[in-house]
This record gives C-alpha cells, structure tokens and sequence, in this order.
C-alpha cells in the first residue's frame, strides 16, 4: 500500500510531473548538443538544486538523466557527433541512415525502442531491487570495501586509458575524498594546517570542474567544425518495424540492464556489447552493418536505456553507483540527508518508489518529445560552439559558486577543470576519479569496521574473505579484473584461439 | 619496448608532476597516523597514496618508452591559445564577480569570450550576452533562487522598484 502510495506521488503531483517533463525535455537537448553531457548537466543542476526538497531536485534530476541517455542519439543520427559516449554505437549505422535521406525513420526507431529498452530497465529495478538490498543487508563490512574497490577497478578497466590510469585516477579520488577530518576519530587528513580544507574539498566544485570545465576546454579544440544539416522525412516507425526487431531488442535491453547494474558500469558500454551482440545474433541483416542497418539503431540505443534503470540498482540497494550519473546522484541525496544502500529501502521505501515511478514517467515523455518537434531541434543542435561553450563555463561558474556562495568553490572548481583537462588530454580517465571521491568515506569505513572486527589482523581478514561466499566471489572479481590487464591473460588466450 | 603511441607535449613533464605529487601526498598520508594501526584514519590514505605512486612510477616508465617524435606542439595541441584565454577569463571571472556583482561580471565574460571565440563582432557578441545574462538570470533568481553578489549594481532597489512597478505604484 505504502509502494503504490509513493508510486502515485509524481503522477497526482502537478509541480513533480511538470519538473520530471521538463527535465527529460532538457535532458535531450543537454544529451544531444555535443560537448554538454548528462553527468555535467547532472552535477551543475546539484549546485542550484541543493536547497529544494529532494522530491522535487530528484524528479528534475530523473527527467536529465532519462532525456539525456536517449538525447545522444539524435546528434550521432544527424551530424555523425555522439551527443554521449552512450551513443558512440548508434552513430554507426544512424549516420549513413541520415545520409541516405532517412535521418527521420532513424529517429523514429531509435525513440521507439529507447522507450521499450528504459521499460524493461526499470522493471529490473523494480523486481530486483527489493531483492538485493534484502540480500545486502547481510553484506559484512569487508564485502562493502570489496565492492566499492570493483566498482572503481571496473570503470579504470573498461574506460578508454590503460588500467593503470584508471588505478591512478580511482586512488586519487578516494585520496581527495579523504580530505578534511576523519569522522571517527577527528583526526585531520591532507589539511596542511590550512582552515579551508578542515570541511574537506567540495564535492561538487570536484565534479564541475572534472566535467563541465573540462570537457568546455577540450571541446575549445574543435570549435570551428562545420555543423552537418539534415532532411527529416517521416519520424514515427511502423508497427510492423518495431514487431521485427523486437526480439532483439529485448535481447538487448537485458544486455544493457545487466551491464548498467555492474558497479562503475553505464550505458556507453552497454551499447557497445550489444551493438557487438547485434552483429553476431543477425545472420542476414537487409543493410550490412555500418552501412544503416537498423539492427545496428536498436541494439545500442534498447541497450543504453535499459542500464539507466539497471544503473539505480546498486546505487539504491549497495550505496555503489552503477554508472558517472549514479555517482552524482548519490551525492545529492547525500546533500539532502539520505543515505543510499539496503537501509534506505527499509527505512524510506517510498523513496524508491518514488524514483521508480518518476524514472517510468520521464520514459513516457521520453517517447513523446522523442517523435516530436524534431524540426525545430535540428535548429537548435546547429546553434554555434562559440556562443554555447562561454554559456557552459558561466553556468558551471554559477553553479560552484552557488553550493555555499564562496569563490574558493570558484577556484577549486577551476584548479580541477584545468587539471582534469590535461588528464583527459594524457589519457587518464576522470569518472574513477568522482567514483574515488563517491566512495572514499565507504571505502574507509568499511575496512576500518572489517579490520577492527578481525583484530587488526590481515590473516584473518583473508580467511574470512575465502571463507564467504560472497566475499570470495567480490574477491576473485577483484583478482580477475588485475590478472586479465597482464600480459600473462594475453598469453593464455591467445594460445587458446590459435 | 616502445609503445605505437608518439609522447604528447608536455606528457612528460604532467606524469612526472603527478608522480612526485603522489609521493608528497604519501608522505603526508604517513604524517596522519604512521603504522599505528591498520584501523588508523591514516592507514586508507596511506594506501591510497601508495597505490597512487606506484601506479605514477608505471605510467612514467610507459612514458618514457614512448617514442619523442609527434607532429604536435604544445602550443597548438595541448595549449591552444583559446584554451589559455578561456582558463584567464574564468580566473578573472572569479576576481571580478564579488567587487562588480553577477550581472556586470557575466555580460563581459560572455561579451569577450563569444566576441573572441566566434572572431565576429563585438556588438553581435554584446547582443547576444545581454540576452542569454537575461535568461540565466531570471531562471536562477526566480526558479533556482541562487543568490548571486549584487556589487555595483543596485539589484535589491531595482527588484523593488520593478514590483513597485507591477503593482500601479512607481513614480
């Protein structure tokens, strides 16, 4: 009674259902225009969202967040340019779509089956969800630091630099989350006697900087490239189209709601598996891949959607965020008092509810905005860099300073964007580094609590570990992810295939 | 062994700034608490930042073994002129936001950078800030309700007068 009571909060609210439209009719325009990303939208809305109540920032929030994901498509359709890294697979059969005069149907699709994909992803979270965090409530504290150490590894693993990068940039971020005085003990950490770092680094100011300053920076490098313009034929796809592929995608959207709830997973690698899985499962596809095959639309973007809903479920049920977003989004219920893992399912069901519900509404707005005012869209992804990047920069310059209306969050939030620019530049990742920031307190926690109930002992520690199911197969995952970076795998595989 | 991939400008110089930056960060994280317990407030940034300089020591090895020669140049693909006069522009951004106030501050950010970045006209860049200032403005007073330093502009007095307005009583 009480999960249909939270779930009819966003439908019988006017404010909650207009912030939840508007936030998915933004988050495509955000998602679609190249060089503003979800996570940066995300991160510069906490700023200007903090001081609200949490229903609402969080259905403003869901609204990007959903919009966005799908958002990515439209200009990796139209101009060959993934408006997210989410969307760098659909751009591979959507742009010679649009080449050959079908930048519509692609559209069409692509909205059709990004809707399907977000369903079936939510719908995950809503069956499984409840049952993992009654699961979770028995995780020791060792199995939470083993998760949290995952979660970092899986995304320096899986992220374009090498492993070791990944390493670096999840060390530094737990490292900077640490910053300031140990809760337990009031010790300070890496305060250098100065009275600014006693309240730690603003996480936020860390997160603009890394994401909105320096992804304005490095699109600075290509602000004169030329926009592409498109025809738009007929949008809304055929009945029977999206029967064919149905099967597929539903393939698919478990693909993507299975990788979106891996910890440190999303959807950029969710649809890049089942774009691959696409290609092996279509033995005689009408157009070969690459050259417009709608296979090629349906996988990546069912996939893509689908993680978003799978991405919420170890945030909701572990504290561990699935995906960059994720992270953000624990941090803002952080900011409004709450405490993401098993316990906030007990102890604020609703809260659950409540997301799942606004998630499958910003879905439904998803498809509408989806295959409407596309014309006028068009326009809009052409407005010129030069103009759009300086309004990015003011708005993640407002938006840092709004958190607690200092110019030191100003400063940090520059001194990150440049640095986190030259990371991007020499291949480090960032999103271990927000992932390190996010995780930090659990992190130290957790092995403070696993040590201390070991009896500082290390051995004992192990021997827990390889005695727990659980924690034995968090370990191995751990070794795992290590051992397939080495030269060694290289060796034993390459054996294997010849 | 040497890598495919050329050395970036400036690589060199960044992998060895982070190295010696995690053995500082190492050697404060040991200031923490030292060895006194695995459990210490000390012990997770010690290991941290232990991971971080073994890891910096790695990537410098894999820099060093990557071949110097690359058609690129610092000052054209790492800093480009854009990228520096950006980064000074929100320095400035920042010194000048509390002594002129938001409204001021921001049409000459986005003036100047628009003006620079489109390589238009200054009067067309001008347009377009006062415009876009407008927007961001009313959306974060009236919907986000951020405040933002007034400075040299009499923002409370004009908000007061504006209503004065609506309501039938200005002069």
């Amino acid at each position: 009674m009480e999960a249909i009571h939270a779930l009819l909060i966003p439908i019988l609210n006017l404010d909650l259902l207009a912030l939840i439209a508007v936030g998915t009719f933004a988050g495509i325009y955000v998602g679609a225009i190249p060089g503003l990303s979800v996570t940066m939208a995300v991160s510069i809305l906490i700023s200007f969202t903090f001081s609200w109540e949490v229903y609402p920032a969080l259905a403003l929030m869901i609204g990007i967040y959903m919009g966005g994901v799908y958002g990515g498509s439209r200009t990796a359709i139209l101009l060959n340019i993934p408006g997210a890294p989410a969307a760098i697979a659909t751009a591979l059969d959507g742009y010679p779509m649009a080449q050959k005069g079908l930048a519509g149907e692609a559209i069409g699709i692509v909205t059709v089956v990004s809707f399907i994909g977000g369903f079936i992803g939510i719908l995950a979270l809503a069956i499984f969800a409840p049952l993992l965090a009654d699961f979770a409530i028995r995780f020791q504290p060792r199995d939470y630091f083993l998760l949290g150490v995952l979660g970092i590894l899986l995304v320096g693993s899986l992220s374009d630099g090498s492993l070791v990068k990944g390493i670096f940039a999840g060390a530094l971020g737990v490292a900077l989350g640490s910053v300031g005085m140990d809760p337990l003990t009031f010790t300070e950490r890496f305060t250098f006697g100065t009275d600014g770092l006693r309240q730690g680094v603003s996480f936020v100011a860390v997160m603009i900087g890394m994401f909105g300053i320096s992804e304005g920076l490095m699109q600075l490098h290509t602000i004169n490239t030329p926009a592409i313009k498109q025809k738009i034929g007929r949008i809304i796809p055929s009945w029977a189209l999206v029967r064919k592929h149905l099967p597929l995608g539903l393939q698919t959207s478990t693909i993507g709601t299975v990788i979106g709830a891996l910890p440190g997973t999303g959807g950029d690698i969710a649809a890049l598996i089942a774009y691959d899985h696409a290609t092996r499962v279509t033995k005689n596809p009408e157009v070969p891949f690459g050259k417009g095959a709608i296979e090629g639309l349906v996988a990546p973007e069912t996939a893509n959607n689908a993680a978003v809903g799978g991405a919420f479920i170890p945030m909701l049920t572990l504290g561990i965020p699935g995906d960059a977003v994720t992270a953000i989004l624990i941090g803002a219920l952080f900011i409004h008092g709450l405490n993401p893992g098993p316990m906030l399912m007990v102890e604020q069901p609703d809260m659950f509810w409540f997301i799942v519900s606004s998630l499958t509404l910003a879905n439904f707005f998803m498809l509408i905005f989806g295959l409407t005012g596309i014309k006028a869209f068009v326009k809009i992804v052409e407005m010129p860099r030069a103009v759009l990047l300086p309004v990015i920069l003011l708005l993640s310059i407002v938006g840092a300073y709004a958190v607690s209306n200092s110019l030191n969050d100003v400063y940090w939030m520059l001194g990150f964007g440049v640095f986190g620019y030259f990371m991007k530049l020499y291949g480090y990742p960032l999103g271990p580094v927000i992932l390190g920031v996010i995780l930090s307190r659990l992190l130290d926690d957790n092995w403070r609590r696993a040590i201390i109930s070991d009896q500082e002992s290390l051995w004992m520690l192990l021997k827990g570990t390889l005695l727990s199911p659980l924690s034995l197969v968090l370990f191995a995952s751990v070794i795992l992810i290590f051992v397939s970076k080495t030269p060694l795998w290289g060796m034993i595989f390459r054996k294997r295939a010849a | 062994m040497q890598t495919k991939q050329p050395r970036r400008p400036g690589e060199l110089v960044f992998t060895l700034a982070m190295v010696l930056g995690s053995l500082f960060l190492l050697w404060s994280a040991y200031g923490i608490s030292g060895f006194e317990a695995k459990s210490a407030p000390g012990a997770v940034p010690m290991v941290t930042t232990a991971i971080m300089a073994a890891c910096g020591l790695l990537i410098l090895r894999e820099t060093l073994a990557k071949s110097a020669t690359t058609g690129e140049t610092l000052a054209r693909d790492i800093l480009p002129m854009p990228v520096v006069v950006t980064i000074i522009a929100i320095a400035a951004y920042a010194l000048a936001l509390k002594p002129l106030g938001f409204l001021p501050t921001s049409f000459l950010f986005l003036t100047g950078l628009i003006g620079y970045l489109s390589g238009g006209s200054l009067a067309r860049a001008a347009i377009q800030s006062l415009l876009i200032v407008a927007l961001i403005y009313l959306l974060f007073r009236i919907v986000f309700t951020v405040l933002m330093p007034p400075g040299v502009v009499p923002e409370a007095e004009i908000i007061a007068w504006v209503k004065a307005l609506f309501a039938g009583k200005g002069n």
